[in-house]
């Protein structure tokens, strides 16, 4: 590996960061609000507040911001080149959608310094579901040359809710991309800056969430930690309805929120010491999903934005 | 009938419309430009806009579906109708009014009735006209409604039948939650000639700017001056529109490819399908992979390549997998090996995470995975996939056993049984996860690496199969023991909780099971009583986990259950004809492999000049008992010779106990055709039995001694098949 680092050094290409910042720089400039990442632990950019709330409601609204994804059962150990307990998306939140969203993003190619004409670009059909946030869209994976770098989604349903309009959601897969910019076969060779390799900024982590989600993870305080964190998402939940005025202005839906992202994380700890059976694993799931949609309703009830037929249930218009 | 007058008014009117010609026919074109729609939906797509589009014009007399083309890439579905009509042809209108002595008086002027019906009918008096019918004359109204130009009628119905277009996953993009399609419409060309037919969907209009392709074709849209232009000014701009042609640059690219390393590409229609639909400018490229991955089963290295990446192949001349592979992009070609090389890479990981599971999932035996099998739940209330594996072990083993006790040595019990213990295994593992498509297969191999008994490890390999009923059935006797009982105890299961199919919804493709099982017992002529088998699986149902009520009526709907599906296999696979189905099942279903012989001599019989005739003679004696109250007294009686009052009853008695014995004695031996041909034989004297004797006798112990001979003919020759259901006239063949 360390043959490697030297050999890659000497590469042009975007470093890690300035791949980074680059993407920040053109979304910026087509009038996106840069965000930073969420501090709590999630398993995908779509998690963020800033898209699980910002698509619902009528209101316009344009984001972008780097989400570092943990995904435990992805760990490897830091020894497999491909597979990260912790990846890194950029995520963009374009509403309403922009009609040459498709032309857009391949903009956003060119600005990485990507040669369209030099490459082969593909949007293959992949349709995702976030069961968890109650959260679907149909699209694309965008692949580079067979390499699988953006998922692009026309999100229709976001906490149980239809979503009018629809928000296009756009996350790209900055180390698949760095690698590719850099033509390096070990996202740990990838050079983060032009002195320090992703390995050496991130490897220890890796390690060590590995270690403590494949083997020292205490399944039952997970569990315990899942109850207490839905107990209180609840019983904030279960108040929002007797709210009025000044105070359902100021009330916490926000937190109540965060404490769902919290029983995501523990279900996907708990999901990687294999402490889960499938019908467990629907249950949990569907108890993680009645938090995020019930947020969902309160954000928008929250701000009078709240449709007369809502809520919708979960997935009534999924064919 | 007589004219009334014309008026002046009328030439004066009918003048202009001579002078226009009337418009012959033009090109009709149609492209609805879309961001990428799936390639699987692409081809149903361009047929189903084909079919609504076809169905409007022809009802307004524009085109026939059959002049119709569509076809459809990646970003556009498109309609072509080379020779559309300009106009539709004007129809002509008649309607009756009044009798002609209430319309006009008797010096031949209209009346008050004339004149409103004129009014009402939108015509002058003067145009009315009289026509005789048989209940005397009467005024008429004949109208020629002129036909619509073909541009109102279009810009009229396109828009409707593109939003009619169906999708199994459709997608709004704009406020309001419409318009729906698979995917944004961008841009729609509506061309009728050079004329641009105008209409709206959502938020675009239709014009005559097409798209080239995305990266090669002009950044500026495309204008299309003629629809007959289309698909030359697309193929400039890099866009082959239609799919034969690429499929036939694809195939042709592949060749070129495998003849410069010597190789053949591994065929695969299916894929071949996919890319023609990934790609608006197909080109091939050759790219290389590490000798050393070819230590893996090509199972897996072939469906890494072709599911994920889409890339077809490579074998030497042996059949051999060869360390290459071609993949189809949308570019025109790969000069520097860029893209080559960004595709190898791709494939290099994909590998390596193979390679990863290959040996992770080995690090422990097969066998080893089993207790984690307890956590994945087959259905709720039909238990874990342990509790399967254990129902299915004890009825794989039965059915070996059958089979064995039959005269069939090389069934191996324990083979069956070792090898639906260790079936499911492989659903635990990454490999599975990974590539779901290869359950089965992962865990034979594993087997087989694992050192398993090579029975063992084909007959967990195969026991998915077969998918569909043009798939092969497994290759040894204690595979196709385990994929039926695999099978037959989702049926059972299924069908005991409510699981029953209907219409479309079949979740658990116990349709497609129920087929698998038929299609096993048939093509491997494998002794079996559908009855016995049904009822050993309820048992295991009762007996082990979840411990069901599996009732008699439920056994009950899963033997028809499997019955329709053998009518299915018979009609499809065998050609044969409902009536010989029918008539065959209607004798007894239960040994599927007998039934089929069964209707094999049927089928060869049934054109031999006695026997469509003995069916119909069947038929009316079957007639007769239902008449004479269900043949249910004939069946007490015997038949007693001292009651025949003629020769041709002593004569049908003594003639069909000669034949009873001889067609029992070749049934016996397997020889359905004979025996069938033995009965056959009988006509004669049937015949001559119905011309002389009269059933219906005044004496009604004569009488009943009739009709029981006649019930004990039907019942004595009905073991084969019922005759009565064969329709004499030969129903139209497929």
């Amino acid at each position: 590996m360390k043959k490697n680092i030297k050999k890659s050094l000497t590469h042009t290409g975007l470093t890690f960061q300035q791949l980074i910042m680059e993407l920040q720089r053109f979304w910026s400039e087509r009038g996106c609000v840069i965000q930073q990442p969420y501090d709590i632990e999630v398993g995908a950019g779509t998690m963020h507040p800033e898209t699980f709330f910002r698509v619902l409601g009528p209101d316009p609204y344009r984001v972008s911001y780097v989400q570092p994804s943990r995904r435990p059962t992805d760990g490897r150990y830091g020894e497999n080149p491909n597979r990260l307990y912790k990846h890194t998306q950029y995520q963009v939140i374009l509403k309403p959608i922009p009609k040459n969203i498709q032309d857009l993003y391949l903009d956003s190619l060119v600005a990485l310094g990507i040669d369209l004409q030099q490459h082969d670009i593909r949007f293959e059909e992949d349709n995702w579901e976030a069961p968890t946030l109650g959260a679907w869209g149909v699209g694309w994976q965008v692949l580079l040359d067979g390499l699988e770098i953006t998922q692009f989604t026309y999100f229709q349903q976001c906490g149980g809710l239809n979503l009018d309009p629809p928000s296009v959601e756009l996350t790209y897969g900055l180390e698949r991309i760095a690698a590719f910019l850099q033509d390096v076969s070990n996202v740990f060779d990838l050079r983060w800056t032009d002195q320090m390799t992703y390995g050496q900024v991130r490897l220890a982590e890796e390690q060590q969430f590995s270690a403590y989600s494949f083997e020292v993870a205490d399944a039952s305080t997970a569990r315990e930690l899942f109850d207490m964190y839905e107990r209180e998402a609840l019983s904030l939940l279960s108040r929002f309805p007797d709210t009025s005025g000044a105070e359902r202005e100021r009330f916490p839906v926000l937190a109540a929120y965060d404490l769902g992202l919290k029983c995501s994380h523990l279900f996907n700890v708990l999901d990687s010491r294999r402490a889960i059976s499938t019908t467990e694993r629907a249950a949990m799931i569907s108890r993680v999903r009645a938090i995020a949609c019930r947020a969902a309703e309160a954000y928008l009830a929250q701000r009078g934005q709240l449709p007369e037929a809502a809520p919708a249930a979960t997935g009534a218009e999924r064919p | 009938m007589t004219k009334v007058r014309k008026s002046k008014v009328q030439a004066r009117k009918e003048k202009p419309r001579k002078a226009a010609p009337q418009p012959s026919t033009a090109h009709f074109l149609l492209e609805i430009g879309c961001e990428e729609i799936p390639a699987r939906l692409i081809v149903r797509a361009a047929e189903e806009l084909r079919v609504l589009l076809g169905k409007q014009l022809a009802a307004y007399g524009l085109a026939e579906l059959d002049a119709i083309e569509s076809f459809g890439t990646p970003r556009r579905l498109v309609v072509s109708v080379p020779a559309l009509r300009g106009r539709q042809p004007d129809s002509r209108t008649e309607t009756l009014g009044p009798p002609k002595s209430v319309a006009f008086d008797n010096v031949g002027e209209p009346t008050r009735a004339a004149e409103s019906f004129a009014l009402k009918q939108g015509v002058g008096i003067s145009q009315l006209e009289i026509t005789s019918t048989p209940r005397g004359e009467y005024v008429v109204a004949r109208k020629t409604v002129p036909g619509r130009p073909a541009s109102d009628i279009l810009a009229e119905i396109l828009p409707r039948a593109i939003l009619e277009l169906s999708f199994p996953r459709s997608m709004y993009w704009t406020p309001g939650g419409a318009p729906r399609f698979i995917r944004p419409i961008r841009w729609i060309v509506a061309l009728l000639n050079e004329k641009v037919i105008p209409f709206t969907v959502g938020e675009v209009s239709s014009d005559r700017f097409s798209r080239g392709h995305r990266f090669l074709g002009s950044r500026k849209p495309v204008s299309i001056a003629q629809a007959g232009n289309y698909i030359d000014r697309l193929r400039d701009n890099f866009v082959i529109v239609r799919p034969v042609e690429r499929r036939q640059r694809i195939e042709q690219q592949l060749s070129r490819l495998a003849a410069q390393k010597r190789l053949r590409v591994r065929p695969d229609a299916e894929l071949l399908d996919e890319v023609i639909y990934l790609n608006e400018y197909p080109t091939g490229i050759l790219g290389s992979f590490d000798q050393g991955f070819l230590d893996l089963p090509e199972e897996i290295l072939v469906t890494v390549m072709r599911g994920h990446q889409k890339y077809f192949a490579m074998q030497d001349r042996a059949g051999h997998l060869a360390p290459h592979f071609a993949a189809i992009i949308n570019m025109d070609s790969d000069a520097g090996g860029v893209i080559r090389a960004g595709h190898e890479r791709v494939l290099r990981a994909r590998f390596a995470d193979a390679r990863f599971f290959w040996d992770s999932d080995q690090k422990c035996r097969l066998a080893d995975y089993l207790p984690q099998l307890a956590g994945i739940v087959y259905e709720s209330r039909l238990g874990s996939y342990l509790d399967k594996v254990e129902r299915v072990r004890s009825l794989a083993r039965w059915m070996a056993e059958q089979w064995f006790n039959a005269g069939t040595p090389e069934a191996d019990v324990a083979a069956a049984d070792r090898a639906a213990e260790l079936a499911k295994c492989d659903l635990v593992t990454e490999m599975v996860r990974e590539l779901p498509e290869l359950q089965g297969i992962v865990g034979g191999l594993y087997a087989i690496e694992q050192g398993e008994p090579e029975g063992v490890a084909w007959a967990i390999y195969d026991h998915y199969r077969p998918t569909g009923i043009d798939d092969s059935i497994p290759r040894n006797l204690a595979g196709c023991a385990l994929a039926m009982a695999d099978r037959l105890d989702s049926l059972t299961g299924c069908f005991s909780v409510g699981l029953i199919p209907s219409g479309s919804s079949d979740a658990f493709g116990l349709r497609r099971a129920a087929l698998g099982i038929v299609k096993i017992l048939l093509e491997r002529g494998l002794p079996f009583s559908l009855s016995a088998a049904v009822a050993t699986s309820a048992n295991l149902l009762r007996t082990l986990k979840p411990r069901l009520e599996v009732s008699a009526d439920m056994e009950e709907q899963v033997r028809r259950f499997l019955q329709e599906r053998t009518r299915y296999i018979f009609r499809e696979r065998f050609g044969y004809d409902y009536d010989e189905i029918d008539a065959v099942l209607a004798a007894g279903a239960d040994d599927l492999v007998d039934a089929e012989q069964r209707i094999a001599a049927v089928r060869s019989v049934r054109r031999t000049k006695n026997f469509e005739p003995l069916a119909i003679a069947f038929k009316r004696i079957r007639n007769i008992l239902e008449k004479s109250g269900g043949g249910d007294g004939a069946r007490l009686r015997t038949v007693r010779e001292d009651l025949f009052a003629e020769a041709a009853e002593r004569d049908l008695q003594s003639a069909s106990q000669q034949v009873a014995m001889d067609s029992a004695r070749l049934k016996r031996a397997g020889r359905y055709r004979d025996a069938l041909e033995a009965i056959a034989g009988l006509r004669p004297v049937v015949d001559r039995f119905f011309d002389e004797v009269l059933v219906m006798s005044d004496d009604p112990s004569v009488r009943n001694n009739r009709l029981a001979l006649l019930w004990h003919l039907l019942r004595e020759f009905s073991t084969i098949a019922d005759f009565s259901e064969i329709q004499a006239e030969a129903p139209l063949r497929r």
